[in-house]
Parts: structure tokens; C-alpha cells; sequence
């Protein structure tokens, strides 16, 4: 949607329209196993796009098929409107690994100013260093800084080379609260000077938060596709907990029609519908007469989570 | 310019640098990586000196050279060529594929062929360190060089190439652990039996015909020509050294695995 893209600052911008990333069938295999299998999604340019999905649904293939480390076995993949494998995308496209990547023994500031070197009009490597609070650490080399701070380091060698698009593979796995927020001004900073920005998260916040646009991957396929707000809804639920096993069949019929009532998980109970002064009344009425104490009874939005786990199911991979 | 929090102006600007700016970059870090690696310093300046060294004062071998210092300095520099574009080299870019730096690198706009020219300037440079401390060393001693510094800078950089093939057609193909144990098993058994300090004729003359088509020897035996008896280039060395130079570089651009 060219309306929803920020004002162009950048003249070459202007004559190349393509997505940031633009992704139809896409399979990857592994052997006999299929890794990604017939992915369609397209990400804009200039905004924020979050894939989400469980351990395994095929994420980082993706996500590396994008940035030129691995063939697809079918389907077509377009990164600023180029086959991923062009080597001038290199530097137009900054890349974050999900770890590692980084000579143990280079200390933090040698690392980013080596790859600022590799680039023509480069972001100050000190400036960068103190936004993400490794200033003091830039001497330190790389395999002693915390987990924490290597991710960051990584973020930030992503992004030095002033790029139009980054790649950031579960760029916030393993940070502190601090650490995450600082990494979430830098990508909507990112996303106001108008780079794309695709990245891969478990943390149904974190996608809630940055994205404009969530794509849920599961077993190597787009399960659901939209913004934020469009994939929780704008329906509210009821939820109480009571002790498992009450008989909703009854409950239901106390209700009005359209109403929908699920225990899940065991004990927890999402009353959707018309949700409001009525229905909780009829919800508490009900409650009462079987003499059900109704907990943490709330009316809120579904959560980016609760679609998370329709979709995807609530068993452990 | 947009006004961000974080008060850096991150607006695209995406460009690549000049080729030779991104490989002095590169080779500048490899540098400085081999400088700080601790048990390179050992393979590649203190054990050739220390050789130098113990063996000139030290009357424990039997030397075909009238003066000692003249044969033991052309073999030590050969032995500093092999620590460093054969043993550093392999044992280095082992590792940085293990660690995933060559595929983070492969992300960069330093292309694949910058890379190895970097990594190639950068053991030249290292080289060219350990030839001055190396003959610095040996002139104290009391070494008085013969022939032509250019054919022994000649069958230095060709010992290179040889040597540089071999570490990474190993990096490439082996584990990093095993490249690291089959890197340092190698120097050990050539800086035995390659005539750096044990001169080849203590070997029975079957085993020595094996022997002289090595690259050590080939190395040796050719600096030695050049700088202990002022020969001209010697043909027979040329050839042996360019087969070790072509071969494994070959299958090692074929070979080569980056993750």
C-alpha cells in the first residue's frame, strides 16, 4: 500500500516500488524433512513486519533465504525487488544473525568498526555503541560480553551500514527488560527514518508492540497474515477462572444467541460475544446459582497470544 | 535528517566502500588477530626464533654448512612462512567458519574474493614481520646472506601460495577441532622431516626422494640455494612449490564450505 509508506527522503527510492520482501510458495527441505513449505507473505516497505511462530515452524529458513545464505528448493523470493542472491543487495540490506557471527577474541568496538569500514557512508561506530549502553564494554572482547550484550553488538552491526532493509533473527531471544526496550526504540527509530524492517520472535509482545504487520508461521506455512489489531479482533471476551468442568451446554443457553463459551486450558473460561452490562450479568447470575466463585474475571481484547495458540496449537515442540 | 530518540540519523544511506578500503579493513583485523592470538605468537615468531637461536650456539646437530647460522636461517624462514599462511591460516579460518564470522562476513559487502585477498595480505604482512625479526636474529648471529633477495622473496611468497592452499583447503573441509589438531600434527612432522633444522641427507637416500617433493623441502632446500650458496632460482624447486601452490588452491576454491 503505497499510501502507508513514510514520505520518501531518498531518490532512488522512488522509482523502485517492490516490496521490501515479497515471498510466494516458498519450500525449503532438509532432507526428507520440509523446513518451509509453500510460504506466501510481503512485507512493505517501511514498516515493521513480525514472523511469529513456534520453535521449528521454519523462521530462520526463511529468514536466511532472504538474506542470500540459503537456496529455495521452489517458489520465488524478492528482496527489494531482486533475487536474494544479488550480490548489491549486501549493501542495501543489514543483517543480524540469531547468534554467533562475531571472532571470540575482537573486542566490541573493533568489530563494529570493521564492518562500518565495509561501508560507504556508515553510522558512527562510538554513537551506536553508547545508544545500545555498550560504550563501556568497548574494549571488551566479544566472547566475554553477556549474551545480552552480543546481541545488541549484533544489532548494532546490523544496522551501521545505514541500510534500507534489516533482517533481525529473534533480535531481543535472551535480553533483560531494559535491554529488549532499548532494542525496541532502535527498531522504531529504524521504522521513522523510514527502513523496513522484517523480523523473526517467539514473544507475542514484542510482534504486539513494533509490528505493523504479523505474519504466524506454522509447519513451514502463513497461518495468519494481518496487523496487530486486525488478527486479535476488535471483539472482547469475558474471562474468569472457576474449577474445571462446569457445564457449559447450560451456560450457553442462559446466554444470548451468537454467544461462544470454551474452557482452555482446564479451569479457564472465555465467554465471546456481545460483551457487555448484560451479559455479564447473566455470566455472575449463573455463576451464583451454581455456586461457582468466579476469579479474575475480566473483559478484555484477545491478545496476539491467545491467536497465537489457536493457531498453533498448545502441545510442546 | 530525522529526528529519532536515539538521535542518530539512521535514513537509508546504503552504499558499499571502495574494494580497497573494505580489504585493508579486513586485512588490518586479521592482523591484529593473529598479533593477539597468544599460541600464534608461539608458532610463528618464538618457536622459529628460539630454533634459530638454540641450534647456532647449541653444537647438538651435524651440520653440512661450515657455519651453522648460514644453514639454519633459510630453513627457519621457511619454517615462518609454513607457521603462518599453513598452520595461523588453517587453524584461524577453521574457527571463523565454526563461529559463523565467515558466513556474518558473507552478509557484508566485502565479497568473497575481498576476503581472501584480505586474508592473503594479511599473512604477507605477518610474514614480512617474522622475515625481519627472523633475519634480525640471524645477522647477530653472525648470518651472512648470499644471492638475490628478490629469489628469495620469490620462493617466499610462492611458498606461500603452496602453504596458504593447504591451511585452507583443511579450514574448509574439516571440522575446526580436527583442522586445529591436523594443522599443528602437519608442522610438527614437516618442521621434522623437511630439512628446517635436520638437514635431509641424515635421512637413507629412498626416504629422502619422498622427502625433497614436500613443500617444506622444496622451500628450504630452494632458500638455502639462493641465500647459504648464491644460486640462481633452482628450476626443479620452482616446480615443485608452483604443483603445491596450484593444487591445493584448486580444490580448495572447489572445496571450500563457508558454513
Amino acid at each position: 500500500m503505497p499510501g502507508h509508506d513514510p514520505p520518501r527522503r531518498f531518490p532512488t527510492l522512488v522509482r523502485m516500488e517492490s516490496p521490501a520482501v515479497e515471498i510466494a510458495e516458498l519450500v525449503k527441505r532438509y532432507g526428507r524433512a520440509t523446513a518451509v513449505d509453500g510460504l506466501t507473505l510481503t512485507a512493505r516497505r517501511g514498516a515493521v513486519t513480525a514472523i511469529l511462530g513456534p520453535n521449528g515452524a521454519g523462521k530462520t529458513s526463511t529468514i536466511e533465504i532472504c538474506e542470500g545464505f540459503r537456496r529455495a528448493d521452489g517458489g520465488t523470493v524478492r528482496v527489494l525487488g531482486l533475487d536474494p542472491a544479488r550480490r548489491e543487495l549486501r549493501a542495501r540490506v543489514g543483517v543480524m544473525l540469531q547468534s554467533g557471527g562475531v571472532p571470540p577474541a575482537m573486542p566490541a568496538r573493533e568489530w563494529l568498526r570493521l564492518v562500518s569500514r565495509f561501508s560507504a557512508r556508515p553510522l558512527d561506530p562510538d554513537a551506536l555503541l553508547g545508544l545500545l549502553g555498550l560504550a563501556e564494554h568497548r574494549r571488551t572482547p566479544y566472547r566475554r560480553l553477556s549474551g545480552g550484550q552480543q546481541q545488541r553488538l549484533s544489532l548494532a552491526a546490523a544496522v551501521i551500514g545505514r541500510p534500507e532493509l534489516v533482517f533481525l533473527d529473534e533480535p531481543t531471544a535472551g535480553l533483560d527488560p531494559q535491554a529488549r526496550h532499548a532494542c525496541w526504540d532502535l527498531v522504531r527509530d529504524l521504522r521513522a527514518a523510514g527502513v523496513s524492517v522484517v523480523l523473526t520472535t517467539h514473544y507475542m509482545d514484542e510482534a504486539e508492540r513494533l509490528a505493523d504487520q504479523v505474519v504466524i508461521i506454522d509447519h513451514g506455512r502463513a497461518v495468519a497474515n494481518g496487523s496487530p489489531a486486525s488478527l486479535t479482533g476488535a471483539e472482547r471476551q469475558l474471562r474468569f477462572r472457576a474449577r474445571p468442568g462446569l457445564d457449559l451446554d447450560e451456560l450457553l443457553a442462559a446466554l444470548p444467541a451468537g454467544s461462544a463459551a470454551k474452557e482452555s486450558p482446564a479451569g479457564h473460561y472465555i465467554i465471546e460475544g456481545q460483551v457487555g452490562p448484560e451479559l455479564l450479568a447473566t455470566v455472575t447470575a449463573w455463576c451464583a446459582a451454581e455456586g461457582v466463585t468466579a476469579d479474575d474475571l475480566s473483559i478484555e481484547r484477545r491478545t496476539l497470544e491467545d491467536v497465537f495458540l489457536e493457531l498453533t496449537g498448545r502441545e510442546l515442540r | 535528517m530525522t529526528t529519532t530518540s536515539s538521535g542518530l540519523d539512521l535514513t537509508p544511506a546504503p552504499g558499499a566502500a571502495p574494494l580497497s578500503r573494505m580489504v585493508a579493513a579486513q586485512a588490518a583485523a586479521e592482523v591484529r588477530g593473529m598479533l593477539r592470538n597468544g599460541e600464534q605468537l608461539l608458532l610463528t615468531l618464538i618457536i622459529p626464533v628460539l630454533l634459530l637461536v638454540g641450534f647456532s650456539l647449541a653444537p647438538v646437530l651435524d651440520l653440512p654448512t661450515a657455519r651453522r647460522i648460514d644453514f639454519l636461517a633459510p630453513g627457519v624462514l621457511a619454517l615462518a612462512v609454513m607457521s603462518t599462511a599453513f598452520t595461523g591460516q588453517a587453524i584461524a579460518t577453521g574457527f571463523e567458519r565454526r563461529y559463523g564470522v565467515l558466513k556474518r562476513l558473507g552478509a557484508t559487502p566485502l565479497s568473497r574474493g575481498g576476503l581472501m585477498l584480505a586474508k592473503t595480505a594479511a599473512v604477507i604482512a605477518v610474514e614480512a614481520i617474522q622475515v625481519v625479526v627472523i633475519a634480525g636474529v640471524a645477522l647477530g648471529l653472525g648470518w651472512r646472506p648470499q644471492g638475490s633477495p628478490f629469489a628469495a622473496a620469490l620462493l617466499l611468497l610462492l611458498g606461500t601460495a603452496a602453504f596458504s592452499g593447504l591451511g585452507l583447503l583443511m579450514a574448509g573441509t574439516l571440522r575446526a577441532e580436527a583442522t586445529l589438531a591436523g594443522a599443528n600434527l602437519v608442522y610438527l612432522v614437516l618442521l621434522g622431516c623437511g630439512g628446517v633444522v635436520f638437514p635431509l641427507t641424515a635421512f637413507p637416500e629412498g626416504v629422502r626422494g619422498v622427502l625433497e617433493l614436500l613443500p617444506i623441502s622444496a622451500l628450504t632446500g630452494g632458500l638455502r640455494a639462493v641465500l647459504a650458496s648464491g644460486a640462481a632460482l633452482p628450476a626443479g624447486t620452482l616446480a615443485v612449490l608452483a604443483a603445491w601452490a596450484v593444487l591445493p588452491l584448486g580444490l580448495a576454491a572447489r572445496t571450500f564450505r563457508w558454513e
